[in-house]
């Protein structure tokens, strides 16, 4: 469910713009979407298309057009894992097989009970922080060695059994 | 502990990436410690002087628009972006009588693997991007303005909207700034995970709420950009380095750097290095000197070779690169580019067909599919460098693989085509030994690929 307090938030992003161009608001629309219900549902994309007066098949040509936008729902946690060259050349991709392994999972899988959702990356404009990941589209963490890495995933684990 | 607090360990503060103080000669990251980006740190520095300078409101004249761009033509800046182009030539072509409304947009939509300078600067300098557009909006007659900010570096995002409040309520933007009869309102705008909205057709098209597909040229942007409304696009750091400027002069700024390539750059060092991160020095600086800066070789290793300017731009071997200096111009002489200034290191473990294999499956994944040429061709690169690298290569990949290269290069609407095939060609110039071993020993020449 689109809530009334996302609506005011979408306004917020079409005052930005001239007042013919509503759609313009579209990709942070969608981003406030992702992050209130975790994924962006083509009855969500309906909402957004009414509020910003367009097609839905324009907000679905967004939607599948930007990587970051979950067109499927994810787990509580999504971690996306810069694996690009630079990244590389200083354990990005390692990093993203030691999650494998520690949660047991392949990278684009989610957990079994639905906590953590583990994925590749492109480059996140971070290079000189590698190994970096971003959490839930909005929080990058850097430096992630092996250590850190096991730290935030228990961290995670214990932030989810709690809440 | 909740989650906010157990992220909040792993934030990057700056420190490594920015706050070492081996910068030489710095402008832009001149006197920053990570806490001071705010409005009132930034005007103890010297900043907004250059906004009250243009106005007037510093006991002077003020200057004429054609007298700020006559300064920006003079200081030699350059796009930082990635193209190099005259930053006061792109600012005089934009038609300044033009009736209706009119459009900057800052494109801060980085993305170029290797690249984290507008990131920071955005982070701990987002002032001097705010007053950079102001002078430009002013010196080209416009009154809105767009930062359009890569979105996966949210926090920045939100740093710089901060920021922009912080100029509003002191009257740095809006109407009237200053008690002047200039006006100028800027919004900041985010993308969502595009390489190709970096470039700027697809990024207009991206803020205005589209797929970021690009747009053939001409027109350019400086008659049709924006809502079809003339529209100058210029980079983060372009921006940033415009206050120095208005401040010190144009004449000032040029001596900074070298002829035709004015001031100083940050260049962003990522890879084998011991101290990977940004780096502002004057243009022209050896590039070992910069490696020295960048704590050298990491773990001792040797240099074997270096992605002078972002991961689009040609490898080049460390015997050509210790013989080069950091500027557009040696660069594009030494057979690459400066592009946006990313600068990846590669020691001698690397494996020059891994480093291609990854590269090429980036292009592949970001084409935006509207030209067959770049869609199809980026696809048939990555899967020849994928199976050279996997041991299934054929003698005959090298030349197939250069010809694909050749076959996409200027056939496109947009510069990825040619993004995706200047490292193959470079690669293939310079390192082909690698690549024919692959194929022949269906194993990798250098071993450990750490």
């Amino acid at each position: 469910m689109i809530s009334e307090s996302m609506k005011t938030r979408f306004d917020h992003e079409v005052a930005k713009f001239p007042s013919n161009q509503k759609q313009s608001a579209v990709m942070a629309c969608l981003a406030i979407v992702q992050q209130e219900l975790g994924w962006v549902s083509s009855e969500s994309e309906k909402v957004v298309a009414e509020h910003l007066n367009m097609a839905p098949m324009a907000v679905h040509e967004v939607t599948t057009f930007y990587n970051m936008y979950n067109q499927k729902p994810v787990g509580k946690f999504k971690l996306n894992v810069c694996t690009n060259l630079p990244c590389q050349l200083r354990g990005g991709a390692k990093a993203l097989a030691h999650l494998e392994e520690k949660l047991g999972i392949k990278a684009g899988e989610t957990t079994a009970d639905g906590l953590i959702t583990l994925q590749p990356s492109e480059c996140q404009g971070a290079c000189a922080d590698a190994p970096v990941l971003l959490v839930n589209d909005r929080t990058m963490c850097s430096f992630m060695s092996n250590d850190k890495l096991d730290q935030l995933i228990d961290g995670l684990k214990k932030a989810g059994s709690t809440q | 502990m909740n989650v906010e607090q157990l992220l909040a360990q792993f934030q990057a503060t700056g420190q490594e990436s920015s706050f070492h103080n081996r910068h030489i000669n710095p402008q832009i990251m001149a006197g920053l410690d990570g806490s001071n980006w705010g409005l009132k740190a930034y005007e103890a520095r010297g900043g907004y002087q250059a906004l009250r300078k243009i106005l007037g409101k510093d006991g002077g004249e003020g200057l004429t628009q054609d007298q700020v761009i006559a300064t920006v033509k003079e200081s030699g800046l350059r796009g930082r972006g990635g193209a190099g182009f005259p930053t006061g030539l792109k600012w005089s072509f934009m038609p300044r009588q033009f009736p209706g409304q009119k459009y900057l947009v800052c494109n801060s939509d980085e993305g170029e693997p290797g690249t984290c300078k507008d990131r920071d600067i955005m982070q701990f300098n987002p002032h001097s991007v705010i007053e950079g557009m102001a002078i430009a909006a002013y010196a080209m007659g416009i009154n809105v303005g767009y930062n359009y900010i890569h979105g996966e570096i949210f926090q920045t995002y939100e740093r710089f909207e901060a920021a922009l409040e912080e100029a509003r309520a002191a009257g740095f933007l809006g109407d009237n700034i200053l008690g002047s009869s200039f006006s100028f309102q800027l919004h900041a705008s985010h993308g969502f995970g595009a390489y190709i909205c970096g470039e700027e057709t697809a990024l207009l098209e991206s803020l205005e709420g589209k797929k970021g597909q690009p747009r053939f040229k001409p027109p350019f942007p400086a008659s049709f950009g924006l809502y079809g409304k003339p529209t100058t696009i210029n980079n983060t750091e372009t921006f940033a380095a415009v206050p120095w400027i208005i401040r010190n002069g144009g004449a000032e700024y040029l001596a900074c750097g070298k002829p035709n390539n004015g001031g100083t750059k940050i260049f962003s060092v990522s890879g084998d290095v011991e101290r990977p991160g940004n780096y502002e020095v004057p243009m022209g600086t050896p590039f070992a000197a910069l490696l020295e800066l960048a704590g050298g070789v990491r773990a001792g290793r040797q240099l074997k070779a270096v992605i002078p300017g972002g991961s689009s731009a040609p490898v080049l071997p460390a015997a050509i690169m210790m013989d080069t200096t950091m500027d557009y111009d040696s660069i594009a002489k030494s057979g690459s580019m400066l592009g946006s200034g990313a600068v990846i290191v590669m020691d001698d473990s690397r494996c020059m067909v891994k480093s291609l294999q990854r590269l090429s499956y980036f292009y592949s994944h970001e084409s935006c599919g509207q030209c067959t040429p770049c869609r199809e061709g980026t696809g048939w690169l990555w899967r020849m460098v994928d199976r050279i690298e996997n041991g299934h290569g054929r003698a005959s990949d090298m030349d197939l693989l250069d010809s694909v290269a050749g076959n996409i290069m200027g056939r496109t609407i947009c510069a990825l085509g040619d993004a995706a095939a200047m490292p193959v060609k470079g690669m293939l110039k310079h390192f082909r030994h690698e690549f024919e071993y692959h194929v022949e020993h269906k194993t990798c020449m250098v071993g450990a690929y750490v």
